[in-house]
């Protein structure tokens, strides 16, 4: 097990490293100064100059590369171009609202699809079992972002319940915070719990088929208890791989659902940086989401080991 | 299951309770500010938050565009025009509790036009020699050469008075001289400003404002909708107008703006250097259609730069009529009676994504084919405005009173004329009101009768509020959200 884990960490570390380059020089291709998308188009050229200097982009690349790179492993990001703040400030800023966000909606699209899906793989061809399998059908259809259209006209507008959006921040209580993220995460989960149920309900149906659980129920136990002790055991692997994936989809892919609730998360941030060349923002906020995603996967990688004893011994 | 419900019950009583007294107001905003310090970026949302809010210049504009005395009470003219001696407003506190004197005019306008100044229109201060300090309450401008525009240049935004102990803190906590204080600002999501009570002025009638940022058009429809916000000022969706204008809890505020929304042509790039080329362009364009179109019916059609608001404003609407037969009359007499091919590179704003489509089908119907480019901001900057690298663009030019960008022959459309150079050098040394309108009309007449670029409408300010609240700004001489005078009705 420590092997494998060391296996992995040594693979986690060179991810980092060729991330960051690939980051760094895509950012270095893309056109657009800057300075000149602060200063805007009255600007005159030695103001630009000034602010060129001021901001240390006439550095040479190799020189901006390091001092970011190094400056990042003593949990320095940098100064950001446009806010004039420390970069790792803005994220965490940020962080303490994609980061619950990401897991009350993981933790609202586990709770229906893992139920669900066991449910619908020991009823197979049950009427249960066909609405099931529909309603994903039209989960995995519906976007996230129409839905929450959908959600903001019920629940904030004829209803009132909730407002359209915005954040008031957690120095309110968690209360008000949690409330602001509950439409965002149900609009997030429920396409995610779709996909999910999926996976649970097939992988589960694999499983009931394999020999092993004949022997199980030969040895005595009644269906439930050889579901329960062999049946979703077995099944966990792929559903794992998923909640991974989704994890790290929900903590950078809900740009779009931030934009229609307006709250100021990580993909937002991202989004209005890319917009006004604060390049030091998005190489840092999307280092942090690769660093994250990595993590993720080796935290799979470390279940799977747990959850399956032979991949241990495979490694 | 019954625990969720009973959480969620007891969530939305919570919600209820937040309409008591009515002293303040939320404001929609579609771009965040960068930071808070106007003197040293171009985003106009620093200006929407800060500016008469927060932030004082020596003069300022007022609702109709007029330039009054801000925190100069009074100021005298020297004969020659090379010399204004300002008098400041007296008992004017920052809101650090310093006290307010001419060092910090002079600090202010030196550091604006200093070499290593970041201002992003640094050109305002050019014409000034040197900053004086007569005593405390008296500042003394000399010029270089005399110019008319100098109150007009010291009521921008970018001209505003800062205190001389002027830290790179105030990016993020400004300290002004203005009505409102800066209370909080959260960052991606809102600003707070809270009234002054030691304003020398007349006091603000709102206890706070707040600033909201809602970038997606369709967020700022349901926030408006669901109350979240009391007013957008500019409202990103031309298309739920109707909508609100139909609801009697809403006011729509049609203004103007200082945006001359403008077909931009690169005037050295080959076909459009033969002004044949670019009178045929002019001629090929339905303005109205544009304005219908793309924005959905606001929007006042415009002839040359300038803005229609203005008592300077010639019409000039008729040099560049409607006639696709005379525009390929035109082409044929240029030598491009087959037409050509251009680029028509496109900025973000709707205006311009909307208005490029129905534009290039305009031209294409005299002959004239163009590829449609959309870019961001920042690569339009580097490719159009800096690279120079088009042939046709559509930009709105919001800054007030800039048509002196014709006398600049490196700005990007590279239009070279010494008759407007010449005389838009003669404007600065006029303080005569009659001389600069007369000036001011010639070059009007010159650029539209050379048709240097393509003159679509000047951009209309639509806004959405509460039909109870009383005293927003209907136009938009300066891109600002002046909040001193806003109330909300019985």
């Amino acid at each position: 097990m420590l092997r494998y884990a060391l296996k992995r960490l040594i693979s986690l570390g060179l991810s980092l490293v060729a991330a960051s380059l690939v980051i760094f020089l895509s950012l270095e291709i893309v056109p657009g100064d800057p300075a000149a998308a602060m200063l805007g188009i009255n600007a005159e050229p030695e103001t630009l100059k000034a602010l060129r200097i001021e901001l240390g982009l006439d550095k040479p690349p190799l020189q901006r590369y390091l001092s970011w790179t190094s400056g990042m492993l003593t949990g320095d990001f940098g100064i950001s171009y446009t806010y004039r703040a420390p970069v790792s400030q803005i994220i965490l800023d940020r962080i303490w609202i994609s980061l619950p966000l990401a897991l009350l909606a993981l933790l609202l699209s586990t709770l229906i699809a893992v139920p669900a899906g066991i449910w619908a793989a020991t009823k197979r061809g049950s009427i249960a079992d066909i609405a099931i399998v529909g309603t994903t059908q039209l989960g995995v259809a519906i976007p996230n972002f129409w839905f929450a259209v959908i959600l903001v006209l019920i629940f904030a507008i004829n209803l009132g319940w909730f407002s359209a959006g915005g954040f008031p921040g957690w120095a309110g209580g968690p209360l008000p915070a949690l409330k602001a993220l509950t439409l965002p995460a149900i609009a997030l989960a429920l396409p995610q719990a779709a996909i999910l149920t999926r996976v649970m309900r097939s992988a589960l149906l694999d499983t009931l088929g394999e020999d092993f659980m004949r022997t199980a129920r030969a040895k005595g136990l009644s269906q439930r208890q050889a579901i329960w002790r062999h049946g979703f055991r077995n099944a966990l692997i792929p559903v794992l791989t998923i909640i991974g994936l989704q994890f790290s989809f929900l903590l950078a892919g809900a740009i779009i659902i931030e934009n229609v609730f307006f709250l100021p998360g990580l993909g937002r941030l991202i989004f209005q940086a890319i917009a006004q060349r604060d390049l030091i923002v998005v190489e840092s906020v999307i280092m942090l989401l690769v660093f994250a995603v990595i993590v993720i996967t080796f935290l799979v990688d470390l279940a799977y080991a747990w959850v399956d004893p032979r991949l241990r011994s495979r490694a | 299951m019954k625990h969720l419900l009973g959480g969620i019950a007891s969530l939305c009583v919570l919600a209820g309770s937040a309409y008591a007294q009515q002293t303040t107001l939320t404001i929609g905003m579609q771009l965040e500010p960068p930071h808070l310090d106007p003197t040293s970026a171009a985003a106009a949302a620093i200006d929407e938050v800060v500016y008469a809010n927060i932030y004082e210049g020596l003069t300022r504009f007022a609702s109709d565009g007029s330039v009054v005395p801000g925190l100069a009470q009074s100021w005298e003219i020297a004969e020659d025009g090379l010399s204004y001696t300002f008098t400041l407003q007296e008992g004017v506190l920052f809101h650090d509790g310093s006290t307010l004197t001419a060092d910090d005019v002079k600090f202010s306008l030196d550091r604006a036009r200093g070499e290593d100044s970041t201002n992003a229109q640094k050109a305002l201060f050019a014409d000034i020699d040197s900053v004086n300090v007569v005593d405390d309450s008296t500042v003394e401008v000399t010029l270089i050469a005399p110019n008319g525009s100098l109150l007009f240049n010291l009521a921008w935004g970018d001209a505003v008075i800062v205190d001389q102990g002027f830290t790179e803190d105030a990016k993020t906590a400004p300290n002004g001289t203005g009505p409102f204080k800066f209370a909080d600002w959260v960052q991606g999501d809102r600003v707070e400003i809270a009234s002054n009570p030691d304003y020398w002025g007349e006091a603000a009638k709102l206890e706070g404002v707040t600033f909201k940022f809602i970038s997606d058009p369709t967020a700022a429809f349901a926030a408006l909708m669901a109350g979240d916000v009391d007013a957008f000022p500019v409202f990103p969706a031309p298309e739920n107008l109707p909508q609100f204008e139909a609801d009697p809890r809403f006011n729509v505020i049609v203004g103007s703006t200082e945006g001359e929304t403008i077909l931009s042509t690169n005037n050295q790039q080959p076909p459009f250097d033969d002004v044949r080329v670019r009178e045929a362009v002019a001629h090929a364009i339905d303005r109205q259609a544009i304005i219908n179109g793309a924005m959905f019916g606001y929007g006042t059609p415009i002839g040359t730069h300038f803005a229609p608001h203005n008592p300077a404003y010639l019409d000039l609407t008729a040099n560049s009529d409607f006639d696709p037969e005379k525009s390929k009359a035109l082409l044929e007499e240029a030598g491009y009676a087959d037409g050509f091919t251009t680029t028509l590179k496109l900025p973000p704003p709707s205006y311009a994504r909307r208005g490029g489509e129905i534009i290039a089908a305009q031209l294409r119907a005299v002959g004239i084919e163009t590829e449609i480019t959309n870019l961001e901001w920042a690569q339009w900057l580097e490719e159009v405005f800096r690279g120079k690298d088009y042939g046709l663009t559509i930009v709105s030019h919001t800054e007030p009173m800039d048509i002196g960008i014709y006398a600049r022959p490196d700005y990007y459309f590279q239009y070279d004329d010494p008759v407007v150079q010449a005389m838009m050098k003669g404007l600065d040394a006029m303080t005569d009101a009659d001389d600069r309108t007369a000036v001011l009309q010639a070059v009007q007449t010159r650029i539209s009768e050379n048709y240097v670029n393509g003159y679509l409408f000047q951009l209309a300010k639509t806004g959405v509020a509460d039909a109870r609240i009383v005293g927003l700004w209907e136009n938009s001489p300066t891109q600002a959200n002046d909040m001193t005078a806003v109330y909300w009705k019985e």
